[in-house]
């Protein structure tokens, strides 16, 4: 257990010290989500009418921004060699940075979309919707992309590849995401796509750390 | 060139190491074949050879790292898995720039160690003593020149005791007062009972130290 906390602990140091990590996440959402209701034009109605699948596709280019950190630094300064001789098991050390990583990117993006909401005139309502879809649906962003992470680790410029292995996996949670805001704003009952949505992230939370500990150790040979 | 006594009374480590018929294959190509070793506590050995020779990946093999492509790395203990017992030691120090030394050792002793939490701050200045670098304990790892990074890598061996230390060019980089203090290490590691397994290019002194000499080709051990 004890080791768990400490590579939990380590990572959100590290991510605070370096800076990189929430900033730099929040900032690019931010910043392309400006830009984007400056391109859609002054036009509230298209604009509260983008802003759900907006949002969503943004957390999503967001995410993936600090997605190839998650394991090349340790990679590249020899910690991540030391992670398969812990008496802990490898896809629980995994786990913890992954969750690391969904604490300093996931979360920043939940608490940044208030703004983004603003810029966009989203309704109240739709906007706690989304903050529950994104709440739901975000882990799965950081887990899923932990399997990319640890599948392009080792590799020069494996930040692109990451991208084109990691991007379709993310198109159901985009779709469930999204289909909550806009079912909840069109009167109908969005639990299913929510159910949806907290499925693939259940899924992922048992599936990603196996995968992303085989991926690894594979890369370590 | 004998052995010194193989357990001795009071011994923090009992675990003896035996590899048997290790092959290595490193991208389809065969680095060694037919390698046998027999290690028992207190026992240490040297491994030399050419560059390629598969120093490294022998060591990465034992610590768990590499699967072999053939043959078994076992304890004595058949419950125990070696590369939860041993340290790797390799080219890489895994060392976070951006944490100072003191957490870098703390962050070893969790992962790595079964230490009580209020026992860690201690430990944390034992290990940092041994290489000479507890006057830095609060410093930023990244303001510390290439050998002192080594020196903090090497007090991971000390952060979290394991029975088997596999060194692979520790002496790379270090002063001669850092390489005395290594090879002091070593002995009080080897006093109890600890395994050793180095490779180096540079003499190191490894009193009664098996010496295996890896060639491209080779197979079998000269002991």
């Amino acid at each position: 257990m004890s080791a768990l906390v400490c590579v939990f602990r380590r990572d959100l140091l590290l991510a605070i010290r370096q800076g990189g990590g929430p900033s730099l996440g929040l900032g690019f959402f931010l910043i392309a989500g400006t830009l984007a209701a400056i391109g859609l034009g002054p036009e509230p109605n298209l604009l509260a009418r983008a802003a759900p699948g907006m949002i969503w596709v943004l957390a999503l280019l967001a995410c993936l921004l600090s997605l190839d950190r998650m394991f090349q630094a340790d990679f590249e300064d020899g910690s991540l060699d030391l992670l398969p001789s812990a008496s802990t098991a490898l896809p629980a050390l995994v786990l913890a940075k992954i969750l690391a990583h969904w604490l300093t990117t996931g979360l920043p993006l939940i608490l940044g979309t208030p703004v983004l909401a603003l810029l966009f005139n989203l309704p109240d309502d739709a906007l706690i919707m989304e903050l529950v879809s994104l709440t739901i649906g975000t882990p799965a962003l950081s887990l899923i992309g932990g399997i990319g992470a640890a599948l392009t680790v080792g590799i020069r410029r494996g930040g692109l590849l990451l991208s084109l292995l990691i991007l379709p996996l993310y198109v159901p949670i985009l779709i469930f995401g999204v289909g909550a805001v806009e079912a909840s704003a069109s009167g109908m009952d969005p639990f299913p796509h929510l159910a949806l949505l907290g499925a693939a992230s259940l899924v992922s939370l048992v599936l990603a750390p196996l995968a992303s500990a085989a991926a690894l150790r594979l890369h370590l040979s | 060139m004998t052995p010194p006594d193989p357990i001795k009374p009071g011994s923090l480590f009992d675990l003896s190491l035996r590899v048997h018929d290790l092959a290595c294959h490193r991208s389809g190509r065969a680095v060694f074949q037919g390698l046998g070793l027999d290690l028992a506590p207190s026992q240490a050995l040297l491994v030399t050879g050419p560059n390629g020779s598969g120093k490294s990946s022998l060591l990465r093999m034992v610590g768990g790292l590499i699967n072999p492509a053939n043959g078994t790395i076992r304890m004595n203990d058949p419950e125990l898995i070696v590369a939860e017992q041993s340290h790797l030691i390799g080219h890489l120090e895994g060392i976070k720039l951006a944490l100072t030394l003191g957490e870098n050792v703390a962050y070893w002793i969790g992962l790595l160690g079964h230490v009580p939490p209020n026992a860690a701050a201690k430990r944390v200045q034992t290990a940092l003593s041994a290489v000479d670098l507890h006057h830095l304990t609060d410093r930023p790892a990244r303001f510390l020149s290439a050998g002192q990074k080594r020196r903090l890598g090497l007090a991971r061996l000390i952060a979290a005791p394991r029975a088997i230390w596999l060194l692979d060019e520790p002496t790379l980089g270090l002063d001669q007062a850092s390489i005395g203090r290594l090879e002091a290490m070593m002995a009080a590691h080897r006093a109890q009972g600890g395994i050793v397994i180095a490779t180096s290019h540079q003499p190191i002194e490894l009193p009664g130290a098996f010496s295996l000499r890896l060639s491209p080709k080779m197979s079998g051990v000269t002991p």
